[in-house]
């Protein structure tokens, strides 16, 4: 039993070295964040400088806390804010429409019976698979039809007709027992019924999950707006920050601690459906 | 009479319940994807007829063809990496650990990390002056310029490694968690050992997961053009030179059929790989039973 104690230990000293490994860029970042400018520029300020052969000053603890480049960025900037809702703008409605669209579509493709509904899933499966190499060329010959370049809804169109969510529920829905629509049946209710007050309540933790896995997903875009919004102005903040860590140096550290706290923070809260979300992505439908 | 009623009036809830996703996603998938099909087999300045000269060019255009090796390589060499290592890291977990749900959370934060967001981190440790250098100057090493030598390709398989291990950690616990625990009472009472439990049980229970696993890190494997645009810019280093650079100067350039060329061969290599993925599962569940 002693052994088996011992045994426990050892791994997780070893895994727990290895959980501080993958924490330290996050760590990193945040701790700059809380220095002041001058000190990132000592400490940084050769980056990419290859006329000197000074090394960077690699610090984990601000000499003194300092609240700067929050402030800089937050208030004596208001361009960083700018484009902050620039991607808040691209990411809530792709959320809000495909968790709309994808749940009364997998409602269909898991509990209604109708000819050539394998078949169709499959394309939906397939498309879901595609890399982004593949899906941007027909995104953007349609957007560039309907004259939707250069305007937010080239990436939120797709975004929101995109198939993953459709996937992702089918799994939650498909553990719902038919006896469930049975009884509903039995008391009259049609298929709109069922689904609003039945089916919607049991896919709860379903659609808790695709909305983080796809705030995940979209807070993080960079292909699609590289492509489909050519001006500056309408970029997010995920393209923005890699200019800004050129203008801005000094303060881009706080910037990225603003960006990467949403999505953090939403997974603090909803760590376990995203994890489950996951699981269920990986069970063979 | 009623029965046939009833599936009749199933049919039609079918119908209005799909018809708003597969409206959105004919117009935005389905219909332009069949264009650029099209699209790839024509050639303006050869008239209207149908030609293979888009792929006949693509294939031969040196910077595809870099492209083209650069991204099948790194998928060659990462995925096998990242899938070992978070097949360790799962099966360590499983065990009696302490701490488990905050170690797990650990792996699975990098996945939620806005790659923008670290980006910083990754100059600061690789850069001419940057933190590894340093490290190996002080230690008596030489000094490289990692993100502008052929080890850049290294680099990125690192990154790579560290934004997906979570996620293929949380699928092989999911695998680990639903082999039942009687068949390691049954190979306990049997004197089996722990290679043999790991080998004749874990392994091949696990296989179903793995395919999964393999196959997406693969998918997730050509997301990787995002970090060596963060890090590197528009003209990284040849040897992180990924076909999504290669697109996305097509599309600079407006080329719109070479690039529908591309993103056909580019579906049908996905849809071959999907296919003899598939073919070999069904393969092992046959030779299982």
């Amino acid at each position: 039993m002693k052994k088996e104690w011992i045994l426990a230990l050892l791994r997780t000293c070893l895994l727990t070295a290895i959980a501080v490994v993958l924490l330290v860029p996050v760590v990193l970042t945040a701790v700059s964040s809380f220095m002041s400018e001058l000190e990132i520029m000592t400490n940084y300020d050769m980056l990419g400088n290859s006329n000197t052969s000074e090394f960077v000053n690699l610090k984990w603890i601000p000499d003194f806390v300092s609240l700067q480049q929050y402030y800089k960025v937050l208030i004596a900037a208001p361009h960083f804010l700018y484009m902050f809702w620039n991607s808040v703008f691209l990411v809530v409605p792709i959320i809000l429409g495909q968790v709309v669209i994808a749940s009364v579509a997998a409602y269909a493709f898991a509990k209604l019976r109708f000819p050539g509904r394998e078949p169709l899933f499959l394309f939906y499966l397939i498309t879901m698979l595609m890399p982004f190499q593949v899906t941007l060329v027909p995104n953007y010959l349609m957007a560039e039809k309907l004259g939707l370049l250069n305007h937010p809804s080239s990436i939120i169109m797709p975004g929101i007709f995109a198939a993953f969510g459709v996937f992702l529920l089918r799994q939650f829905m498909l553990n719902i027992p038919y006896a469930y629509m049975e009884a509903a049946k039995m008391d009259g209710a049609g298929y709109l019924r069922t689904f609003l007050s039945i089916v919607l309540p049991m896919v709860k933790p379903g659609i808790a999950a695709l909305i983080v896995l796809l705030f995940a997903d979209y807070w993080n875009m960079v292909e699609q707006p590289l492509i489909f919004l050519q001006e500056a102005e309408m970029q997010p903040l995920s393209v923005f920050l890699s200019r800004l860590q050129k203008e801005a140096f000094s303060v881009s550290f706080a910037a990225s601690v603003i960006y990467m706290l949403p999505m953090v923070f939403l997974f603090a809260i909803a760590e376990r459906h995203f994890i489950e979300g996951i699981e269920l992505s990986g069970i063979k439908g | 009479m009623k029965l046939q009623r009833l599936s009749h009036k199933e049919l039609v809830a079918a119908f209005c319940f799909l018809a708003p996703s597969m409206t959105g996603f004919a117009i935005f998938y389905l219909i332009p994807f069949g264009q650029s099909v099209l699209y790839s087999f024509q050639n303006a300045e050869e008239g209207s007829g149908l030609t293979l000269s888009n792929y006949r060019e693509l294939l031969s255009s040196s910077s595809f063809q870099k492209a083209a090796v650069n991204t099948f390589w790194f998928t060659a060499s990462s995925v096998p990496i990242v899938i070992a290592l978070s097949l360790v890291l799962a099966l360590l977990l499983n065990q009696r650990v302490f701490l488990r749900n905050w170690l797990r959370s650990a792996y699975v934060l990098p996945l939620v990390v806005p790659v923008a967001s670290i980006v910083l981190v990754w100059q600061i440790l690789f850069d001419w002056n940057g933190a590894l250098n340093a490290f190996l100057q002080h230690f008596g090493g030489e000094r490289s310029d990692w993100m502008k030598s052929d080890w850049a390709k290294l680099v990125i398989i690192l990154i790579y490694i560290w934004k997906t291990v979570g996620y293929n950690v949380i699928l092989f616990l999911a695998g680990l968690q639903n082999i039942p625990a009687q068949y390691y009472e049954i190979a306990d009472l049997e004197g089996a050992g722990t290679i043999r439990k790991l080998f004749g049980i874990t392994l091949i229970y696990l296989m179903p997961a793995t395919f999964f696993v393999v196959l997406m890190s693969i998918l997730n494997s050509f997301k990787v053009f995002r970090e060596t645009y963060l890090v590197a810019g528009d003209y990284p280093h040849d040897s992180i030179y990924m076909i999504q650079h290669y697109m996305n100067n097509m599309f600079l350039s407006l080329e719109i059929e070479k690039l529908s060329a591309a993103a056909v061969l580019m579906a049908a290599s996905i849809l071959l790989l999907v296919a003899v993925m598939y073919a070999i599962e069904r393969a092992f569940r046959a030779f299982m039973e």
